[in-house]
């Protein structure tokens, strides 16, 4: 049997749209998220926190925290691993300072209590004496010569020379010659744009229960995208041996990549050392918004030339990003995705990474994307205004597609970007009348999509149920997807296959659920796991039948006789081959581990109405249509989700998310009062398309879903509120003030 | 410091419990009484993850002291099912893929569940409205408010 390829059409369970397994715990509130563990003996944990966005360290006293009856220890710095480099030294300087705080809100001390309030009360009476330093919490500012200098050598080999220190890294990609493409323009625009921080909101502040014993052996359960590389990474800062660390990821309350990287755990896990205790620690969600990471905020400058036809002759892109004190700002997936979309000739594009006083910047949802789609979106846009052009066809004309050589080098594998926009095109919500005060916003996206390293193992119970274990943390029903997947191939009914995310300890190495990979690779791996199982099971009932195991098909759950030679048997279903394993050779389990190639990008347009009030400067978005392709939808109730979701996000990044800095460099609105993200009363119903243009480097042709959606919103909703006020909005968010007085500048009001 | 002693009702059953004078309701749920499905997502009253009854009326168990919770009766998600049968809500929540990862869920199912009792049909607005102290930042809340519609009507269907 060559199953490894087979590409199976005429789905039985694929595209249906079942309960999800955990869905019962999660509404009756059994589901246990991080902060939901406890253990016995159990001590707190709270975290001392600098109030200054950069300071030198001078000095901790802990004498009066530890005078404290209820207080059990207190770590520092120094009770972490010594001469760790590279991304390990980051990570530990940004989850517990070494010389200097880089930024309001960056640890520096933690003490463990038998309470939690005793523990919150400790953390006040740790003494830190600082020399506050200048700062800087601005992207163009931190670029500006005599710019604070926030880490002296923290730039690489790519930066050009004569940069400010605070420029670690650079990006430059492209192709074509961009001045002679701009010479061939009937019009060239070129704009200046900004976007703000923001954070990816998810309503489960950081947790962690951790226990570690003089003996370097430890268990910890937290919250997390990814519970390797949080074992990966605490084995790192605390100098243990990664596998006498068993990381159990809880239920997760959301994460859109703010939980790829670990915080709190080291700094539990240290306090558990000193203590021979558990320890617990929650973050509070001002500590979620001051020391978690955000998004990059941007400085971008954006030029496109286009013929009077519609044809774009050429685009050129400027990119600034900050990511907080430490490198990393995704400016160069900023800088790859700006003109993913189009076919150009000619195309040019600069990345900047730099540094500031502000926290680590972490992953948000296919990170830098969006705000490479904002700046190149709201130019083309203005382009077709100006010459008086449908912004579809425009982007039709210009579209990516197979065979077409991307804006960052390769060529386009198939691609569904056309076909969302023809989609879109189609859908009666782009030829719907706008309403008085109404404008309408197009615009694409485009996100890479990542595999990953996985690791999946089915095993047969005795009964002909199937367990399966994968190690990619479920963030929005990924089980229900891989119980899919499993059934069917299996050939078993669906909730016959019960799915695990197991621990380190039980599984090989699993990458972060992050990079849209779930169902693409854990899926995959499912599916192939259960070939192997099934490769299994024909040989069972070969050996039963006394063939050859080429001779016999797995159909419908049940092994087969094929074939000429195959002889005359009945079917023999799973739950009897399963009764009988121990008897004909052991248990029968699958596996499948992989790092797979072939992700499969994926593309999305979207339609915006949005209405804007000109006394107020308010926006309110009055319909919202995502088209997105989806290769294949497994459950097509959670891809809906995820396009709703990820278009609500950027809802909010368009129009009132954003971190707000005051001159002394705090941060000025650490709750979800003053940082607003979206409310019920604030959207309209999302619709959805799904496109299918399936990915030849899956079984079923699946792309990642999760990040596309959240590339296209800030455009077509700046585009919209743009068409609506008779102003191009180049700066996110557009707030309500910011609106008015754009509306006031162009009526000289 | 001293603590306090306390009975109230939770989900029809009496409890009684000791706390600290600065330990919120929803600390005493989860921590001293086992109920941890009540969640904390912001403790400041704006994220509606907390969402409990006290004495019939929707509240952010966050900004109620476990003190004041002497003598009262207070409802959480863990009392919305009636032994094996979930709550119109809880099913169609399920049934509408209305949760991605569920932190909010509970609250939500709290609060939408009082908002039917009140008034059970309420318009796509009255639901977004009566919803938007809840805090959702996976789903867009489209589903939830078909979740809550649709459970609305069934509901009036079979009284
Ligand atoms: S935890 Fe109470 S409202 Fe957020
Ligand atoms: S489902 Fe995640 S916050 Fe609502």
């Amino acid at each position: 049997m060559a199953l490894d390829d087979t590409r199976i059409t005429g789905f039985k369970v694929v595209g249906t749209r079942p309960d999800r397994p955990d869905g019962l715990d999660k509404v009756t509130g059994r589901a246990k998220y991080g902060a939901d563990a406890t253990a016995p003996g159990m001590l707190f944990g709270a975290i001392v926190r600098s109030p200054h966005a950069h300071a030198r360290i001078l000095g901790i006293d802990t004498s009066r925290a530890e005078a404290m009856h209820e207080v059990k220890a207190v770590v520092t710095r120094a009770d972490f691993a010594p001469g760790l480099t590279g991304e390990n030294l980051n990570v530990l300087e940004n989850v517990m300072a070494g010389e200097k705080a880089l930024y309001d809100g960056h640890a520096v001390a933690a003490v463990a209590a038998t309470t939690a309030l005793a523990a919150r009360d400790a953390a006040r009476l740790v003494e830190v004496e600082y020399e506050i330093l200048p700062h800087v919490t601005d992207v163009d500012a931190a670029m500006e010569e005599g710019a604070p200098v926030i880490r002296a050598d923290a730039a690489d080999g790519s930066v050009p020379e004569g940069m400010h220190p605070n420029v670690v890294r650079y990006h430059e990609s492209g192709h074509g010659n961009v001045d002679e493409g701009f010479a061939e323009a009937d019009l060239v625009i070129e704009e200046h744009f900004t976007t703000e921080a923001t954070h990816q909101g998810y309503i489960e502040p950081h947790a962690c229960l951790a226990t570690l014993g003089a003996d370097g052996k430890g268990d910890l359960w937290c919250s997390t995208q990814g519970h390797w590389i949080a074992q990966k990474t605490c084995a790192a800062l605390l100098g243990l041996e990664q596998s006498a660390l068993r990381v159990t990821a809880s239920e997760i309350g959301g994460g859109f990549g703010g939980k790829t990287t670990v915080f709190i755990e080291p700094v539990a896990l240290a306090l558990s050392r000193k203590t021979s205790r558990p320890v617990k620690i929650v973050m509070s969600r001002s500590e979620v918004f001051r020391a978690t990471g955000p998004t990059s905020s941007t400085s971008m400058d954006v030029r496109i030339g286009m013929k009077k036809d519609g044809t774009i002759t050429a685009g050129q892109g400027v990119f600034r990003l900050q990511g907080g004190a430490f490198p990393g700002a995704p400016m160069e997936f900023t800088a790859m995705c700006a003109f993913a979309p189009y076919n150009l000739k000619h195309v040019h594009q600069v990345g900047y990474d730099v540094i500031c006083n502000r926290p680590k910047q972490a992953a948000y949802r296919a990170p830098g994307s969006p705000m490479a789609a904002f700046a190149v979106e709201s130019v083309i846009d203005e382009l077709c205004n100006r010459l008086g052009l449908d912004p579809i066809e425009v982007r039709l004309k210009n579209g990516s597609k197979e065979g077409t050589k991307a804006s960052f080098g390769p060529t386009w594998d198939r691609i569904g970007l056309i076909e969302t926009l023809e989609a879109a095109r189609d859908h009666p919500h782009y030829s719907a009348p706008l309403n008085e005060g109404e404008g309408r916003g197009v615009s694409c996206g485009f996100w890479f999509n990542h595999a990953g390293e996985t690791s999946v193992t089915l095993a047969l119970s005795e009964d002909g149920t199937v367990q399966l274990m994968v190690g990619t943390p479920d963030i929005g029903g990924s089980r229900a997807s891989m119980a899919i997947m499993a059934a069917e191939e299996l050939g078993v009914p669906y909730d016959r296959v019960r799915v695990t995310v197991a621990d380190t300890a039980s599984l090989g190495y699993n990458d972060v659920s992050h990079g849209s990979r779930v169902t693409y690779a854990s899926g995959l791996a499912t599916i192939q796991a259960a070939r192997d199982t099934i490769r299994k099971l024909c040989g069972r009932a070969a050996a039963k039948w006394g063939i050859d195991p080429e001779a016999v098909e797995w159909r419908d759950g049940c092994a087969v006789p094929s074939g000429p030679n195959a002889g005359e048997f009945d079917p023999m279903p799973i739950a009897d081959i399963a009764a009988r394993m121990g008897r004909t050779g052991g248990p029968i389990v699958g596996h499948y581990e992989v790092t797979p190639e072939g992700a499969g990008v994926s593309f999305a347009t979207h339609i915006v109405d949005a209405a804007v009030d000109r006394e107020t400067g308010a926006t309110e978005v009055s319909r919202y249509t995502v088209v997105q392709d989806a290769g294949k939808a497994i459950h097509p109730s959670y891809v809906e989700g995820q396009y709703q979701g990820g278009a609500a996000q950027g809802i909010g990044w368009a129009l009132n998310e954003e971190y707000v800095y005051g001159d002394d460099g705090r941060l000025q609105n650490p709750g979800f009062l003053d940082y607003r993200i979206p409310v019920a009363s604030d959207l309209p119903m999302i619709d959805t398309v799904i496109v299918e243009v399936p990915n030849p480097g899956h079984p079923y042709g699946v792309r990642g879903v999760g990040e596309t959606s959240i590339c296209p919103p800030l455009a077509a909703i700046a585009n919209a509120v743009s068409n609506a006020a008779g102003v191009r909005m180049r700066d996110l968010p557009m707030r309500p003030a910011r609106v008015l007085e754009a509306l006031q500048d162009r009526t000289g009001e | 410091m001293t603590q306090i002693h306390v009975t109230a009702t939770v989900n029809g059953d009496p409890v009684e419990f000791l706390c600290d004078p600065r330990e919120t309701l929803l600390d005493v749920l989860r921590d001293r009484l086992g109920l941890t499905g009540t969640k904390e997502g912001c403790g400041t009253g704006d994220c509606g993850a907390c969402s409990v009854t006290l004495g019939g009326r929707v509240v952010c168990s966050c900004l109620v002291l476990g003190a004041e919770a002497d003598g009262a009766e207070i409802g959480t998600v863990e009392g919305m099912a009636d032994s094996e049968t979930l709550h119109p809500l809880q099913r169609k929540f399920i049934e509408h893929a209305a949760l991605q990862c569920g932190i909010c869920t509970p609250g939500i199912l709290v609060a939408a569940k009082n908002l039917l009792e009140r008034t059970p049909n309420p318009t796509e607005t009255e639901v977004r409205y009566w919803l938007a102290g809840n805090l959702c930042r996976c789903t867009g809340y489209d589903k939830i408010v078909q979740a809550v519609m649709d459970a609305a009507e069934e509901m009036r269907e079979i009284p």
